[in-house]
C-alpha cells in the first residue's frame, strides 16, 4: 500500500463514520435516558434511507438546497416517528423489566421490515447523486467523492451540536439529569414522559438523519436494520454506554478499520491467501472483543450503576410437588406412544418442540439462575450443528459419535468466548455475547469451501436405524427430556444453587470465599454443550444448515421462547418453545407478511404478560389459592 | 498476641492521600470501633483489610499471619468474616439456604454437582441460625425478613466458617434503636465466648459509645486518637472534627 | 398545607402503610418517627407521588394530589428530598440547582443560588464541582439546595440525619430551623429521637405501617410508655 491508498481507505473510513455516530448517538441517548435499549434503531435508520430515497427521487435532483432539504425532511419524518412510536408503545413499558423491552422492540423491528417491504418492494433502490456534489476531488493523485468529504465534516458537527445542547441548555441538563435518577428529576417538577418522547424523538431523527445522508453512497436495501443496529451497538458498547463523544470515537475507529481491511484486500502469507475484505464482517466485534476486555465499560464509558427498577425477587426453588412430577411422567409417556396413533406432520412439528425446548431451557438457564443474559445463545446451537454435519460430510464420522462430538465442539466455543463474556455484566455482556455470534455467523457465512457460506450443508441424514420419523422422534424425545432433567437437577445441586446465590448478591458470594466469575464461565461451558446437542439434532432433523440457524434472528427466537414463558420458572422455557414453533407454523404457512404479525404478536404479549405465560398462571394460580 | 495488626498502613488514589500510616490492632473478644467523618478514608482501610484493596504500603497480619494483598477469597479462607452496611443476602433463598451456601463454600463443595444444595449441612446450618434467634425463621424466604432479621441473618453467614476477626460495616445502620442495642449485645456476647475480634464502622454513637472496648478515630486518611470510649469523647480535637457539641444523640454511656 | 387521610399502600401484595392519617400547617415542622420499615419512607415516596396508594386522601392547600404524577405534585409547592442523597454526581453543583429550579411562587421569597449559597456557604466554594466529588454532608446540603430551587411551599425531607458525621447533624439542625422561620412547613422522618426533638414542632409515631401516636414533641420527649412501646429507647 502506498500512501495516498492509506490516505484515500482514511477518508472512506472517515466517510462511513459518520453515519454510523449518528445512529449511535441516537441509540446512546435513549438508552442513557429511558433504559430502553432500542433494537429496532437500525429500523429508524432504514426508514431514514427508503423516505430520503423517495423524496429526493421526486424531488431532490434539481438544486443542492432542494436535495438538503429532503435529506433534513427524511429525518424529521423519522423522528415523528419515533415520536409516535414512543407515545404508543414505548410509554406503556418502562416499568416492565429490560429483557421485554427489548423484546417489544425487536417486534418493532419485524413489523417495521414488512411495513417497507410492503411499500417500498424486495428490490434495492439506488437514489440520485447529491446535486452539485457528483464530482471528485483528487487526493495525493487519486480521486475522491466531494460528497464523501462533506460527509466528514457531518460528524463533528453533530457532535458539536449534540453537545451544546447537552450541556448549554436547560433541556440538555434535565436529559443528562435524567440519566442518572429519572424518578428524581420528575420528583423536582419535570414532566419525565415529554422528556422521554422528545429523547426519543431526537434519537430517532438523528438515525434517520444517519440513513438520509447514506441515500446517494448506497442503495436502500431490506437488511440494512439488522447490519446497522449490530453495528451501532458495537459502537455504543466500544464507545460506552451513554457516552456521546465515545461513541464518536468508536464510530471513527471502526469505520476506518474496516475501510483499511476493504482497501488491503486479499494477502499472500505463510503459503495461503487472507482475505481481509473479507474479515469486515467480524472486525468490529474484534475491536469489541478487546475493548471491552481492557476496558469493561468501553473507551468512554462509566461503569454503570445498580438498575433502580429490578424484578420482583424469585421465590425460593422448591421441588415439584408429587402431582405435578405425575402429571410430566405422564406427559413423557403420552408424547413416548403418540407415534402410534399418527404419523402426521405433527411428529416433525414436535421434534422442533423439543430441540428448542432444549435450546430455550439452556438459554434459561444462563438468564435465570445464572443470572448472564445472552443475546447470541444461537452462535453454540450453530456450532453443535456445524460441527456434526461437517464430521458427517467432511469425516465421515457416524452420528452417535457426533451426538457426543457436537455438543463437545459447542462447550469448546462456549469456553472460549465465556472467558471474556464472564468479565461483564448487565448490558455489555449480553452485547460481547452477540458480538460472538456475529463472528460465527460470518464464519460460517463466508467460508465457502468449509462451511459452504450462504447455502450451507445438505445430505446430513441419520443412520437407517433412526432414518424413519417414528424413530428419529423418539431418540429426540429420550434425549432432549434428558437433558431438560440434568438442567433441572444441577440448579438444585450445590453449583446450581452458587450461581443462584452469585446471581442475587454478587458481593456476598464473593465475602464468602466464592469464586463466581470461575463458576459463570464454567456454567457459560454447560450450556453451550446443551445448545450444541439441540443443533446436532436439529440438524440431523433437517438433513440440512445454513447460516440462519446461527443468525441474530435464531438468537432472538431462543430469548422470545423463554421471556414468552416467563424466566422465573423452570417449566417456562418449555411452555415457551411449544408455543412459539406452533404460533410461528401457523403464522408462517397462512400469511404473506408473517413477520409484521408476529412482531405485532410479541408486542402485544409484552404488553399482556410481562412475567411471562407460565408466570402469568402461576401468579393466578396463587391468587386464587389465597 | 492480638488477632488483627495493622501496622503503617497506607493507600493513595490520584494523588488524594486516603489513608496514611495508620496502626493499629484488635484483640481477641474485643470490639473495635472506627470512627470518622464521610470521606476520612474509613471505607478504603476497611477494603485494604478485607483484601478488595491493596495497600501501597504497610502490612496487615491476623494471628501473626501476613494477609497483605491477598485476594478477598483468600481473606475469607483464612477467617476474615464481613456484614455489609446494606445487607447483603441471597433474596430468593430460604434462610437456612443462605447459610447453606456459606457452609457449602466453607467445606469447598461449590463445584459439586450430584445432591441438592438443601440437602447439605443442615443441621449445621441450624445451629448457626439458633445461635443469631433465627431458628424460627429458618425456611421463610430470606426476601421477606424484617431489616433486624436480616442483619442477624447476615451475622449467621459470616460466622459460618468460624471466623478469627469480623469486619462489620455500619452494622446497626438503618435499624431502630432497641434492635441497634440487641444486635450489637448478641455480637458482643457471641464475639466474647468464642474469642472472635470486631472492627466495626458506626455513626450511630449511641452504639459506638454502649459497646466498643476500644475507638479510633480517622481523619483526612489520619489516626487522630486511639483508646477507651471515654479518652476518646473527651478529645478535644475528636469533639472539633467530628463528635460536635454532643446534642444530637444521647448522653448515656 | 398538608392533610393526609386513610392513607394505604402496598408493595405487591404487603400491606405497608394502613390508614394513615396526618397534617403539617403552615410554618409548622413535624416529624414522622419509626424504625427502619416502618413505613416513613413509603408514607413520602405517596405524597410525592412516586408510588400510588391503593386507597385514601392526600390534599396539599386544599387540592386533591394523590393520583397526580411527581412532577404535578412538585410544581403544586411540595419539594421532596429523598433518602440516600440522589443527587445527579455527573452534573455540577449548578446544574444540580437548574434541574430543581421552577417560577417562584407568590407569597414567599423566590429562592436563587447565591441565596442559597448564604444559606449553604459551602456549596458556594464548589459551584462547578460534579456532585460526585462531594462529602456525604455536601451532598446531603446540595439536596435540599436544589429542592428549594424549585420554592416550593412545604418541603419533605426523608432520613435527613441518616449516615452524617454528628457535626453535620449539628448543621442540618440549624438549616432546618432556618427553613421554618423562613415560613416553610417541613415534614421530616426521622429514626433519632434526639434529632427530632432539636427541630419538630409535632411528631407522630409510625410503627408496622399504623400512626401510633400523634402529639407535640415535647409531649412525646415526655411521654415515657410511648417511646418505650413503639420507639423502643
Amino acid at each position: 500500500m502506498t500512501l495516498a491508498d492509506i490516505t484515500i481507505q482514511l477518508l472512506n473510513g472517515l466517510a462511513g463514520a459518520s453515519s454510523l455516530f449518528l445512529v449511535a448517538a441516537g441509540l446512546s441517548l435513549i438508552f442513557g435516558v429511558t433504559r430502553i435499549v432500542n433494537f429496532a434503531h437500525g429500523s429508524l435508520f432504514m426508514l431514514g434511507v427508503y423516505i430520503a430515497y423517495s423524496l429526493t427521487d421526486q424531488f431532490g435532483r434539481g438544486s443542492p438546497l432542494a436535495f438538503w432539504s429532503c435529506v433534513l425532511a427524511a429525518g424529521v419524518a423519522v423522528g415523528v416517528i419515533g415520536f409516535v412510536v414512543e407515545i404508543l408503545l414505548l410509554r406503556r413499558i418502562y416499568q416492565a423489566p429490560e429483557l421485554f423491552q427489548l423484546l417489544a422492540t425487536f417486534g418493532l423491528v419485524l413489523v417495521i421490515k414488512d411495513v417497507v417491504l410492503k411499500l417500498w418492494g424486495p428490490e434495492d433502490l439506488l437514489g440520485p447523486r447529491a446535486p452539485g456534489l457528483r464530482g471528485a476531488v483528487q487526493v495525493m493523485g487519486k480521486s475522491f467523492p466531494e460528497y464523501d468529504l462533506v460527509l466528514i465534516a457531518v460528524g463533528p458537527i453533530m457532535l458539536g451540536l449534540i453537545w451544546l445542547v447537552l450541556n448549554r441548555t436547560r433541556w440538555g441538563v434535565l436529559v443528562r439529569a435524567a440519566t442518572q435518577d429519572r424518578d428524581m428529576v420528575g420528583a423536582l417538577g419535570v414532566n419525565q414522559a415529554w422528556l422521554f418522547t422528545g429523547v426519543f424523538a431526537l434519537g430517532s431523527f438523528l438515525a434517520g438523519l444517519g440513513g438520509a445522508l447514506q441515500v446517494p453512497r448506497e442503495p436502500a436495501q431490506l437488511f440494512l436494520d439488522i447490519t446497522v443496529i449490530s453495528d451501532a451497538f458495537v459502537v455504543v458498547v466500544v464507545g460506552g454506554l451513554g457516552s456521546i463523544p465515545g461513541a464518536f470515537l468508536a464510530a471513527l475507529l471502526i469505520g476506518v478499520i474496516k475501510a483499511f481491511c476493504i482497501g488491503i484486500g486479499d494477502v499472500q502469507a505463510f503459503g495461503t491467501t487472507f482475505s481481509f475484505s473479507k474479515f469486515t464482517l467480524v472486525v468490529e466485534f474484534v475491536v469489541m472483543a478487546i475493548v471491552l476486555v481492557i476496558r469493561p465499560w468501553g473507551l468512554l464509558g462509566k461503569p454503570a450503576g445498580e438498575p433502580r427498577h429490578t424484578a420482583a425477587t424469585e421465590a425460593p426453588l422448591k421441588p415439584l410437588p408429587g402431582w405435578l412430577v405425575l402429571g410430566f411422567a405422564g406427559l413423557g409417556a403420552a408424547l413416548l406412544v403418540l407415534p402410534v396413533f399418527t404419523q402426521s406432520y405433527l411428529l416433525i412439528l414436535l421434534i422442533d418442540v423439543f430441540v428448542f425446548a432444549l435450546f430455550a431451557a439452556s438459554l434459561h438457564f444462563l438468564m435465570g439462575p445464572a443470572g448472564m443474559v445472552s443475546f447470541g445463545h444461537a452462535a453454540y446451537l450453530g456450532i453443535g450443528a456445524y460441527a456434526a454435519a461437517l464430521m458427517v460430510l467432511r469425516a465421515g464420522i457416524p452420528m452417535e459419535a457426533t451426538l457426543a462430538l457436537g455438543p463437545l465442539a459447542a462447550a469448546l466455543g462456549a469456553l472460549l468466548f465465556g472467558w471474556f463474556v464472564v468479565r461483564l455484566s448487565g448490558v455489555y455482556l449480553a452485547m460481547l455475547t452477540l458480538a460472538f455470534a456475529q463472528i460465527v455467523w460470518s464464519i460460517a457465512f463466508q467460508w465457502d469451501g468449509f462451511t459452504g457460506g450462504s447455502n450451507g450443508l445438505i445430505g446430513i441424514w441419520p443412520p437407517a436405524w433412526a432414518a424413519e420419523k417414528e424413530a428419529f422422534y423418539h431418540l429426540s424425545l429420550v434425549l432432549c427430556a434428558a437433558g431438560l432433567l440434568a438442567l433441572r437437577h444441577i440448579i438444585f445441586a450445590p453449583f446450581g444453587a452458587i450461581l443462584r446465590a452469585g446471581r442475587d448478591s454478587p458481593l456476598r458470594a464473593d465475602a464468602i470465599g466464592i469464586d463466581l466469575r470461575r463458576h459463570q464461565w464454567f456454567a457459560f461451558t454447560l450450556v453451550g454443550a446443551f445448545a450444541g446437542l439441540a443443533g446436532v439434532l436439529h440438524v440431523f432433523s433437517k438433513g440440512s444448515i445454513s447460516p440462519e440457524t446461527l443468525g441474530i434472528a435464531r438468537s432472538v427466537d431462543g430469548l422470545v421462547m423463554v421471556l414468552l414463558g416467563g424466566v422465573q420458572t423452570l417449566t417456562g422455557p418449555v411452555v415457551g418453545a411449544g408455543v412459539f414453533i406452533f404460533l410461528q407454523d401457523e403464522i408462517a404457512r397462512r400469511v404473506e407478511f408473517w413477520r409484521a404479525i408476529l412482531g405485532l404478536v410479541i408486542i402485544v404479549l409484552v404488553l399482556a404478560f410481562p412475567q411471562g405465560i407460565v408466570g402469568f398462571l402461576r401468579g393466578r394460580f396463587m391468587r386464587a389459592a389465597a | 498476641m492480638s488477632v488483627l495488626a495493622v501496622r503503617d498502613l497506607a493507600k493513595a488514589f490520584g494523588g488524594v492521600q486516603a489513608v496514611r500510616d495508620i496502626s493499629f490492632a484488635v484483640d481477641s473478644g474485643e470490639l473495635l470501633a472506627l470512627i470518622g467523618p464521610n470521606g476520612a478514608g474509613k471505607t478504603t482501610c476497611f477494603n485494604m483489610l478485607n483484601g478488595q484493596l491493596r495497600p501501597d504500603h504497610g502490612s496487615v497480619t491476623l494471628d501473626g499471619r501476613e494477609i497483605t494483598g491477598l485476594k478477598p477469597r483468600a481473606v475469607w479462607r483464612l477467617g476474615v468474616g464481613r456484614t455489609f452496611q446494606i445487607t447483603a443476602t441471597f433474596g430468593s433463598m430460604t434462610v437456612r439456604e443462605n447459610v447453606q451456601i456459606a457452609l457449602i463454600s466453607h467445606h469447598r463443595r461449590a463445584f459439586s454437582f450430584w445432591p441438592r444444595a438443601r440437602d447439605l449441612y443442615g443441621a449445621e446450618a441450624d445451629a448457626l441460625l439458633a445461635r443469631v434467634g433465627m431458628a424460627e425463621q429458618a425456611d421463610r424466604p430470606a426476601a421477606v425478613l424484617a431489616y433486624g432479621d436480616l442483619k442477624r441473618l447476615e451475622l449467621a453467614v459470616a460466622l459460618a466458617n468460624a471466623p478469627r476477626l469480623l469486619l462489620m460495616d455500619e452494622p446497626t445502620a438503618g435499624m431502630a434503636p432497641k434492635e441497634r442495642v440487641e444486635l450489637m449485645a448478641l455480637v458482643a456476647g457471641i464475639v466474647r465466648a468464642e474469642g472472635i475480634a470486631v472492627l466495626f464502622t458506626e455513626h450511630d454513637m449511641d452504639v459506638v459509645f454502649a459497646h466498643a472496648d476500644r475507638i479510633i478515630v480517622l481523619n483526612r486518611g489520619e489516626l487522630i486518637a486511639d483508646g477507651k470510649p471515654d479518652a476518646v469523647r473527651a478529645d478535644p480535637r475528636v469533639q472539633q472534627v467530628y463528635l460536635g457539641g454532643g446534642s444530637t444523640f444521647g448522653h448515656a454511656g | 398545607m398538608l392533610r393526609v387521610d386513610g392513607l394505604n399502600a402496598h408493595y405487591g401484595r404487603a400491606h405497608i402503610l394502613a390508614d394513615v392519617a396526618l397534617t403539617a400547617a403552615k410554618g409548622e415542622v413535624v416529624v414522622l418517627i419509626g424504625r427502619n420499615g416502618a413505613g416513613k419512607s413509603t408514607t413520602m415516596k405517596c405524597l410525592i407521588g412516586l408510588l400510588r396508594p391503593t386507597s385514601g386522601e392526600i390534599r396539599f392547600e386544599e387540592k386533591r394530589i394523590d393520583r397526580l404524577a411527581p412532577h404535578a405534585i412538585a410544581r403544586l409547592g411540595l419539594g421532596y428530598v429523598p433518602e440516600e442523597r440522589r443527587i445527579f454526581t455527573d452534573l455540577t453543583v449548578m446544574e444540580n440547582l437548574e434541574v430543581g429550579k421552577r417560577p417562584p411562587r407568590p407569597g414567599l421569597q423566590p429562592w436563587t443560588a447565591e441565596r442559597l449559597f448564604t444559606l449553604f456557604p459551602n456549596l458556594g466554594e464548589m459551584r462547578n464541582r460534579p456532585g460526585g466529588r462531594m462529602s456525604g454532608g455536601e451532598q446531603q446540603m446540595l439536596t435540599i439546595a436544589r429542592t428549594l430551587m424549585g420554592n416550593p411551599a412545604c418541603v419533605l425531607l426523608d432520613e435527613p440525619s441518616e449516615g452524617l458525621a454528628p457535626v453535620i447533624v449539628e448543621q442540618m439542625v440549624e438549616t432546618i430551623r432556618k427553613l421554618k422561620l423562613e415560613g416553610l412547613s417541613v415534614l421530616l422522618s426521622e429514626q433519632n429521637l434526639h434529632f427530632a426533638a432539636l427541630v419538630a414542632d409535632r411528631a407522630y409515631v409510625i410503627e408496622k405501617g399504623r400512626i401510633r401516636y400523634e402529639g407535640t414533641m415535647s409531649a412525646l420527649a415526655e411521654d415515657e410508655a410511648v417511646r418505650a412501646a413503639y420507639l423502643s429507647v
